[in-house]
């Protein structure tokens, strides 16, 4: 079959001929290939380990999140408590967004740890493969004419090469991935963040930009759900209430 | 005839897969063109159900290079439209 397209093939493949630049002498070039993917095969590993840690990051930030749910469902029901139907809202809408960046972001972690799977499979194959090479390059060494050798080294190398382009490639994408998720994450964090939560009176009055933007993501009927059932719930036992109504006065 | 899915590993597909295989990706490459997720999602697992059912997993001590390089299994669209350009993955 004649060459091959798309652009992974064309990105393998560049990356293939830099690991043979070196092709004057059969024997040098086992060796040196050899090593050269020694040397790769470090890399890969730190790569792998890279992934990791942006996995651990947004781990992090799940957590985070997590905790800022809780905090605006404290703020709804303090507001609510106190008659301040419309900050009660906004602390809603806020939590709501933010239980939604949530379920995307817990998914997406499930996802990389799979993908960090297969890596590490991946890369033990790799291992494995230049573990082969080592072995090959002793056997054509002694076994084959210049000319021959030349041949099956490119071939075996080519092998390895590919092997080795490709996991970079994938370990360079879960890379992406992670940025990705990593800046949307961050972005709603900061939205919600825009309006401190520590002081109630600083929800503001549900108008300003951040809080229209919120409107527009969130789902004006979960809102609304959730708001009667707080106010239900908060009708219901007013009596275990008192405290919190206390320290919702005070910063206010 | 050996391909690779990318991220999974190298298979080996008897030499009449080739023009299946070819017919998918023009047929992937058009879709692509059109912007037809739909349609190319199903092309793509064609492919890939192609590599399952015909090709055999190569052994670790195989050092060979790929005859055709597919993509990743998860490759969104915007990652296929610059994969599945042209002539395709494979050359006509």
């Amino acid at each position: 079959m004649p060459g091959l397209g798309g652009r992974m093939s064309t990105v393998i493949k560049a990356k293939i001929s830099k690991l043979l630049d070196r092709a004057e002498d059969p024997a040098e070039t086992l060796d040196y290939g050899y090593q050269k993917q020694v040397e790769m095969l470090q890399n890969v590993k730190k790569g792998i380990a890279d992934v990791v840690t942006s996995k651990k990051r947004l781990q992090m930030q799940s957590t985070k999140l997590e905790q800022q749910v809780v905090k605006l469902d404290t703020q709804a029901r303090r507001a609510l408590s106190q008659g301040q139907e419309d900050l009660a809202r906004v602390a809603l809408e806020r939590k709501t967004l933010a239980q939604t960046e949530l379920q995307s972001l817990d998914g997406q972690v499930k996802e990389l740890e799979n993908q960090q799977e297969q890596l590490t499979a991946n890369e033990q194959k790799l291992r494995q493969k230049i573990e082969q090479f080592r072995t090959k390059k002793e056997v054509i060494k002694a076994q084959y004419s210049a000319a021959e050798a030349q041949v099956r080294i490119s071939e075996a190398a080519n092998g390895v090469g590919e092997e080795m382009a490709d996991l970079g490639l994938a370990i360079q994408r879960a890379e992406d991935k992670t940025e990705t998720m990593r800046a949307r994450a961050s972005a709603v964090e900061e939205l919600e963040q825009a309006g401190t939560f520590d002081d109630l009176s600083q929800l503001g009055s549900g108008q300003d930009d951040i809080d229209r933007q919120l409107h527009e993501l969130t789902s004006g009927a979960q809102v609304d759900d959730e708001l009667a059932k707080m106010k239900a719930e908060l009708g219901s036992g007013t009596g275990g209430d008192a405290p919190a109504l206390e320290q919702g006065k005070e910063n206010a | 005839m050996i391909v690779r899915v990318s991220g999974e590993g190298q298979f080996r597909l008897p030499d009449e897969d080739a023009d299946r295989l070819n017919e998918l990706d023009n047929r992937a490459v058009s879709a692509v063109e059109q912007g037809d997720e739909t349609g190319f999602r199903e092309l793509w697992s064609q492919m890939l159900e192609l590599v399952a059912s015909d090709g055999n997993a190569l052994s670790e001590d195989e050092l060979v290079e790929s005859d055709v390089i597919l993509p990743p299994r998860d490759i969104t669209f915007a990652e296929a439209k610059g994969e599945f350009t042209g002539d395709g993955l494979i050359p006509d």
